[in-house]
């Protein structure tokens, strides 16, 4: 970490990047690993369909998903691409790494995460958060000048990976197993936002906002188990 | 994500076809002829005369693996040589500057053209001649020419190590940085103890904290000064962007805010050199401009500094 006095550096001076540079993470991470954004996209969308025609087997293989989705982040992007440039990245690698261990843990017991079939608030709100990280976040690209070969693409790059797994978690039961799934997508999030933040990119505040409907979400009142 | 990544990936490719061109039509940094060699100061006590602006790398060649923007800093580096640059400043907290630029030292083979100066960077005493190796070879340089300990972080330690190393011919010179105006007084007590060559720290036209104490003891002491942070990370030049220069900027040659500030900086006395940081070949070549005849006296120079207060 930062020599002596590090509580001395305003959040800018530990900036250590040009939103140039950032940009062209994404570029050159969808660049390399052409068409398997197209292919993430499409398993983002049967995902999208087993959440709302939930089942146990469904349930589990879109936990298996996440998980290696989680994986996949962690090892081609955070650690090919990001943690060249930021050191501070390969601590969040291992993270990444408890995170998918988590999901494929949940994934492999039988009820180990359950989705709920009904309609209702936490619902809603947990799908939304999946359906914008899959079709919404892609086109921020669009907002930022960087242009759609700059789309970060769900399953592919951390922030829409976030963002749809604190929809999935928002929803899921049982709660305590759900409430650890947020941890490490959420602690991505602030950090996304802050550095999103100090490289004055439009959108700084989304990662945040999906924090707050994921929150939202988990704190609402619990259905009534439907008879 | 659809169809646009191939345009888009044309365009960036453009960019970086220009750069590779701009690079490769260049001949290597040591056969360059130059007009006109920029003003060097003595490190002191060393007889290592060094151009009073040099580079600096925090940031803008934190490229990664980028192959465009490797050859953008490649272009940078180039210019800078062919201007009669030679210091060029990193460290290891700067992700992969060290590798950038030592990509661009290959490729300009300018290896034996720069003056080396990088920085140790960890709390342990025990990992530092590990760095420091891993750090000579992302520049591939057969040694470092300065070796400083990064933000006064287990200075006691570095020292001892890169006294050893001096010593033993692995390294020419030593020193100790710090920035931000930060631990001054601490880095008093060091400059007034240990035996350094080099001290970094930073002093530009606003930050001027230095001038109390830090300028005047390394002149008594024979340590040499590098200026970090000359423009304060872009915000200094943003903030004088869009005023005019004074007219009597001209007496002094300074045709921009960012030779001003650095015709400022480098016409202290105790000042070895400033290092900037830029991505852009033009700056590099207007920042080394700078340090040309005539340099402000010290009359000139409280008008420049009274004159950005009271912008």
């Amino acid at each position: 970490m930062v020599g002596g006095a590090w509580w001395s550096y305003r959040p800018g001076d530990l900036l250590m990047f040009s939103p140039r540079v950032y940009a062209r993470l994404f570029e050159l991470h969808n660049q390399a690993l052409w068409p398997a954004p197209l292919l993430a996209l499409v398993l983002g969308a049967v995902v999208l369909v087993f959440l709302l025609r939930p089942g146990p087997r469904r349930t589990r293989l879109v936990v298996a998903l996440l998980a290696v989705a989680w994986a996949f982040v962690a090892w081609a992007f955070l650690w090919q691409r990001y943690a060249p440039i930021h050191w501070g990245i390969a601590y969040l690698v291992r993270l990444f790494g408890l995170q998918a261990l988590l999901l494929a843990a949940l994934g492999s017991l039988r009820g180990g995460l359950r989705l709920p079939g009904h309609w209702n608030v936490r619902r809603g709100l947990g799908i939304g958060l999946f359906a914008y990280a899959l079709a919404l976040h892609p086109l921020a690209a669009l907002a930022t000048g960087r242009g759609l070969a700059g789309a970060e693409v769900i399953g592919l790059t951390p922030d829409p990976l976030a963002i749809a797994t604190l929809g999935v978690a928002a929803m899921a039961e049982p709660a305590p197993r759900a409430w650890a799934l947020m941890v490490v997508p959420a602690l991505w999030c602030l950090l996304s936002a802050l550095t999103l933040f100090l490289l004055d990119a439009p959108g700084a505040w989304l990662p945040l906002l999906a924090i707050a409907a994921a929150l939202a979400a988990r704190l609402w009142p619990a259905p009534k188990a439907p008879r | 994500m659809a169809q646009p990544l191939p345009a888009l990936s044309r365009r960036r490719l453009l960019r970086g076809l220009l750069a590779a061109a701009a690079v490769t039509a260049l001949p290597s940094a040591g056969a360059l002829a130059r007009a006109a060699d920029p003003l060097t100061r003595e490190l002191p006590g060393t007889g290592e005369a060094l151009p009073r602006v040099g580079l600096g790398s925090w940031i803008t060649f934190n490229v990664g693996d980028d192959p465009v923007l490797l050859e953008e800093c490649t272009a940078v580096m180039a210019a800078f040589f062919a201007a009669g640059g030679r210091l060029i400043d990193s460290s290891p907290m700067y992700g992969s500057s060290q590798a950038t630029i030592g990509h661009a030292l290959e490729r300009l083979e300018a290896v034996d053209r720069v003056y080396a100066a990088d920085k140790v960077w960890t709390s342990s005493p025990a990992e530092g001649p590990a760095q420091i190796e891993a750090s000579r070879r992302a520049w591939g340089v057969p040694r470092f020419d300065l070796l400083q300990v990064h933000n006064l972080l287990g200075w006691e330690g570095h020292l001892e190590t890169l006294q050893a190393m001096k010593a033993a011919g692995e390294v020419r010179h030593l020193g100790i940085t710090t920035s931000h105006g930060r631990r001054h007084e601490e880095l008093e007590r060091i400059m007034r103890r240990a035996p350094l060559d080099s001290v970094q720290l930073t002093y530009n036209i606003v930050d001027r904290e230095a001038e109390s104490r830090l300028l005047p003891l390394a002149r008594e002491r024979g340590i040499g000064v590098i200026a970090n942070r000359p423009f304060q990370r872009k915000r200094l030049i943003r903030r004088l962007a869009g005023k005019p220069l004074p007219p009597w900027a001209a007496e002094i040659g300074a045709t921009t805010w960012a030779q001003f500030i650095l015709k400022f900086i480098i016409s202290h006395p105790a000042i070895t050199c400033a290092i900037p940081a830029t991505t852009r070949v033009d700056h590099v070549r207007e920042n080394l401009a700078a340090a040309r005849e005539p340099l402000p006296d010290d009359a000139m120079r409280r008008r420049m500094a009274d004159h950005v207060r009271g912008l």
